[in-house]
């Protein structure tokens, strides 16, 4: 078979076979076979070094120590090319295991925050609250309006000396708003809470901080007064401007809306131009330029496509600045090619024998395609989709073009709310001074990274499960 | 009713279209009746579709223009002749009358928009009952025209497919609708830009400071915009510094993996070199100012080299090793297809295998080869995050990689985020490089793909 090829081959089209074969005889005079030619010369005694004079001599000698130092040196450049690409992989996977490994040293600690116990006396405190109106409705205003702040800051001063109101984040007040609404009966006594620590006491604890923070770290530890625990609001609550009480929940709630939007479009729009083009386009100068338009859309840099985004979807149609439907939408328009290549793959490895028989039982065209060829595509399909939806997800020049590199503090409740999304958000910590930041961009990392790896993992999944080989 | 209801209520509509045309048909399908020319679920969504698609459009065409006419009586009301000329203080009060109206906060801020708000209310509902009753009203005209047409005869099948197929080309206009918005935007914003700073001086002035001052009398309120700092800039970094990286690396790589790794370990190899290519820009950006810049600049200080913590080399290290998998993949797919009678050739004729690698097959595929590398300079100059946080801001003109160079990517985002006026040279140069930018990536990606085709065609 491939034999009959290569002659067929070598009859169409003898120039081209020429010309990629040619490299080999242009490079004869340094090809590794000249070397040996030049063995030759050193043996032959008139030392002509024309080839015909070679077969006039005695066949050389394997033996003699010239030749074997010769193939000494061939095997020995043979081993260190080996080694060198060896190298060249492992340095390659090093780089990786060292980002990796940096990403994950950094960020290992950003999960976790220090808590100092406070004591509170409630009783003493003046709040004026009565826990009975705090079962009814209304509690959280009713606490908010009072001055917990100011108690806790009283409290800490009682317990701590009269810096001891920095040893708290700005936010710990919150916390023991949520206690006393968990148990009411908090205010008529003393309580013992353990509250978020500041960010300089949080750094210190993990070894960062100036001398001052780690003198009260270390005094707080003799009173046994701090812990290290898991930071759940790191998970569950949004952006802030104290490194201590940032959280990763808003701006993985844009990215989700962010991702609704581009897969809503994105996907079936991909879907069907692949289906159009693969099963139906005629060929002509249309389907030609929107073949040519999609690989180069492909290729097009991210950034232009927030251009794009910035020029048409603000400037043009006016829709709001910093929403996850604008940045979905121009992803979408990103994601779109990779999901047409993927879905022509997908849709081209069908056997024809398959629509033919459809065909001929008296389906119709649309029904060849909806009812067989798209059924037995559509793992290809997803596997492309949700690749390009991991690229889509990992994407920040393009958001950062259409505003979405705003300081949000609250999720966002719709796709027109003003949000983030992680990358973003990856990048916004980035540029923070305060050192407490550090180590949340590296753990925010970790969580696209995991989300990515997982989105992987599903296609690599599909692809093992369901593609076919026919 | 608000649009999202309006939107349930006309699907669930047309679902009832679908059952009832659907049940309609099969009742045409009894036995000894004519045959029925089409499926009974093609009269069922020929129903739904008639039902549904004109009241969708119509509801995607009304809302936004209910939208303004809805503002158009709350600015027309009495309550609103008092309100501020400030147009910032005006549209606080105009949102937070809208949030107010459709309950979104309990209590405004603003005295005025709590009067507004009641006008903003009765407006509000007044539009929506009219575009309820006309989307109900659509629906209905819609589904009974389509439902008195079901019948033994009536092709709903020619017509679905019908529909179908421009649904197919639609989609696939995108594509070019996309392209179209990209060329024309950049061209549009790119014009305006050169009325006011002259084509030659952007591409061949060698001073760039997009810093326009406030005030016209200002020193240096013209701004300078020499683009070549930032061309060079972005050849040394993308094309330079990270081929450098990417060359060696990539081409080893695939050249191990193909001919030498045992099939167990290039299974393994393969995919993890390929993770370089899939971990995001923004995580490279953050590795490369973190933990690569601080170490270059180090190394820069301790050899005698003025170095800047935002180095063109720490941006460019970094771009080559996230670009090896480019390089590496599109060397690998040239040389596995080389012919097997070349490589089988050259072995037999007692070359050593590193011996037949670099005499026969790279030479071979070394079309594939270059046009992968190509592909890949495309890639490294068009890529943003890392050079954003990682290569500076400072346009300097200089081959010494310990300094800071900019790169047409970072002006960008730079000229781009923050303060906008539209119609400043400042603003609109950002898309005057994305023109640049745009026209040389797409010319590296033609030339990569012929050169790889022509290649191609010569083996396959």
């Amino acid at each position: 078979m491939t034999d009959r090829d290569k002659t067929g081959r070598d009859e169409t089209g003898p120039e081209s076979a020429k010309d990629t074969v040619r490299p080999v005889p242009v490079e004869g005079p340094s090809f590794a076979f000249a070397e040996e030619g030049e063995g030759f010369d050193k043996l032959s005694p008139n030392g002509a070094g024309a080839v015909a004079t070679n077969f006039s001599k005695s066949p050389t000698d394997w033996d003699s120590s010239e030749m074997a130092k010769r193939i000494r040196r061939r095997y020995a450049a043979e081993r260190r090319f080996r080694w060198v690409g060896l190298g060249a992989i492992l340095l390659s996977a090093g780089f990786l295991a060292l980002l990796l490994f940096t990403m994950v040293s950094n960020g290992a600690r950003g999960f976790t925050r220090t808590e100092v116990r406070l004591d509170v006396d409630f009783a003493s405190a003046a709040l004026f609250l009565d826990p009975a109106t705090l079962r009814s409705t209304g509690a959280k205003a009713a606490l908010a309006g009072s001055d917990l702040q100011g108690v806790v800051a009283k409290a800490a001063e009682a317990q701590y000396g009269a810096l001891g109101a920095r040893l708290f984040s700005d936010t710990a007040w919150l916390k023991v708003l949520d206690s006393i609404e968990a148990d009411p009966s908090l205010l008529t006594r003393s309580g013992s809470l353990w509250l978020p620590a500041s960010t300089e006491i949080d750094v210190a604890a993990k070894g960062d901080g100036d001398p001052a923070a780690e003198r009260a770290y270390s005094e707080l530890g003799s009173r046994d007064s701090a812990r290290t625990r898991f930071n759940g609001d790191f998970l569950t609550s949004a952006d802030a401007t104290d490194p201590a009480a940032v959280g990763i929940w808003g701006a993985f709630k844009g990215s989700l809306l962010t991702m609704l939007v581009t897969i809503a479009i994105a996907f079936p729009v991909g879907v069907l131009s692949a289906v159009y083009l693969e099963e139906y386009a005629p060929r002509n100068r249309w389907t030609d330029l929107i073949e040519v338009s999609i690989n180069n859309l492909a290729a097009v840099p991210s950034i232009i496509f927030g251009l794009l985004g910035l020029a048409v979807f603000l400037n043009v149609m006016h829709m709001p600045r910093s929403a996850p439907l604008v940045g979905g939408l121009t992803l979408a328009l990103m994601t779109m090619p990779v999901i047409v290549i993927a879905g022509r793959n997908a849709i081209k490895s069908v056997p024809p024998s398959i629509r033919d028989a459809a065909l001929g039982v008296g389906a119709s065209r649309i029904q060849v395609v909806y009812h067989h060829v798209l059924p037995l595509a559509l793992p290809g399909i997803l596997t492309g989709t949700i690749i390009g939806m991991a690229r889509a997800l990992g994407e920040t020049a393009p958001l950062l073009m259409i505003g979405m590199r705003a300081f949000i503090s609250t999720p966002p409740g719709g796709v027109a709310d003003p949000a983030t999304v992680l990358p973003v958000q990856i990048f916004l910590w980035s540029d923070e001074v305060s050192r407490g930041f550090v180590e949340k961009t590296s753990a925010a990392i970790i969580v696209l990274l995991v989300f990515l790896m997982a989105m992987n993992g599903v296609a690599i999944y599909l692809r093992n499960k369901f593609e076919r080989r026919w | 009713m608000s649009p999202f209801a309006i939107v349930i209520a006309i699907l669930g509509l047309a679902v009832l279209g679908w059952l009832s045309a659907r049940a309609r048909a099969m009742a045409f399908a009894a036995p000894g009746a004519p045959r029925l020319h089409s499926l009974p679920g093609y009269h069922g969504w020929y129903v739904a579709i008639w039902a549904a698609l004109p009241a969708l459009l119509f509801l995607l065409l009304w809302v936004p223009l209910s939208d303004r006419l809805v503002m158009d009586s709350v600015l027309g009301s009495p309550a609103a002749s008092n309100l501020p000329p400030f147009e910032m203080q005006r549209n606080a009060i105009l949102r937070e009358t809208r949030e107010l109206a459709e309950g979104l906060r309990q209590s405004s801020f603003h005295p005025e928009a709590r009067d507004l708000a009641l006008v903003y209310g009765s407006a509000l509902s007044r539009y929506r009952l009219i575009g309820t009753v006309a989307a109900l009203l659509l629906v209905f005209a819609g589904g009974a025209f389509a439902y008195s047409r079901v019948g033994p005869a009536f092709r709903a099948r020619t017509r679905v497919e019908r529909l179908v197929m421009l649904a197919l080309l639609l989609a696939s206009l995108i594509a070019i609708l996309t392209t179209l918005g990209i060329v024309l935007s950049l061209l549009f914003e790119s014009i305006r830009f050169f009325s006011m700073v002259s084509p030659v001086e952007f591409l061949f002035g060698s001073t760039w400071s997009p810093q326009t001052a406030i005030r016209a009398d200002q020193a240096g309120s013209s701004g300078a915009f020499g683009a070549i700092p930032l061309f060079w800039g972005t050849v040394f970094i993308g094309a330079i510094i990270a081929m450098i990286v990417a060359i060696p690396l990539g081409l080893m790589s695939a050249i191990y993996l193909t001919q030498y790794a045992r099939p167990v370990v290039r299974r393994w190899m393969k995919p993890l070199l390929e993770m370089l290519a899939g971990v995001p820009t923004v995580v490279y950006g953050y590795f490369a100012a973190l933990t690569v810049a601080p170490a270059v600049r180090d190394f820069g200080q301790s050899i005698g080299i003025p170095s800047s913590s935002e180095s063109a080399l720490a941006a460019g290290l970094v771009m080559g090793i996230m670009i090896i998998p480019f390089v590496s993949s599109m060397a690998d797919d040239s040389l596995t297809a080389v012919p097997q009678s070349m490589r089988d050739g050259s072995l037999a004729m007692g070359a050593t295998t590193s011996e037949t690698i670099r005499k026969v097959l790279v030479p071979a595929a070394l079309p594939g080869i270059v046009g992968g590398v190509l592909l890949a300079v495309s890639r490294a100059i068009g890529e943003t995050m890392i050079v954003v946080m990682a290569a500076g801001l400072s346009a300097n003109l200089t081959a010494n990689p310990f300094a800071s160079v900019t790169t047409v990517t970072t002006q960008i985002v730079q000229l781009l985020t923050g303060d906008q006026e539209f119609d400043s040279p400042k603003t609109l140069a950002a898309f005057a490089l994305g023109l640049v930018l745009f026209i040389v990536t797409l010319l590296l990606n033609i030339v990569a793909l012929r050169v790889v085709k022509k290649y191609r065609e010569a083996y396959d």
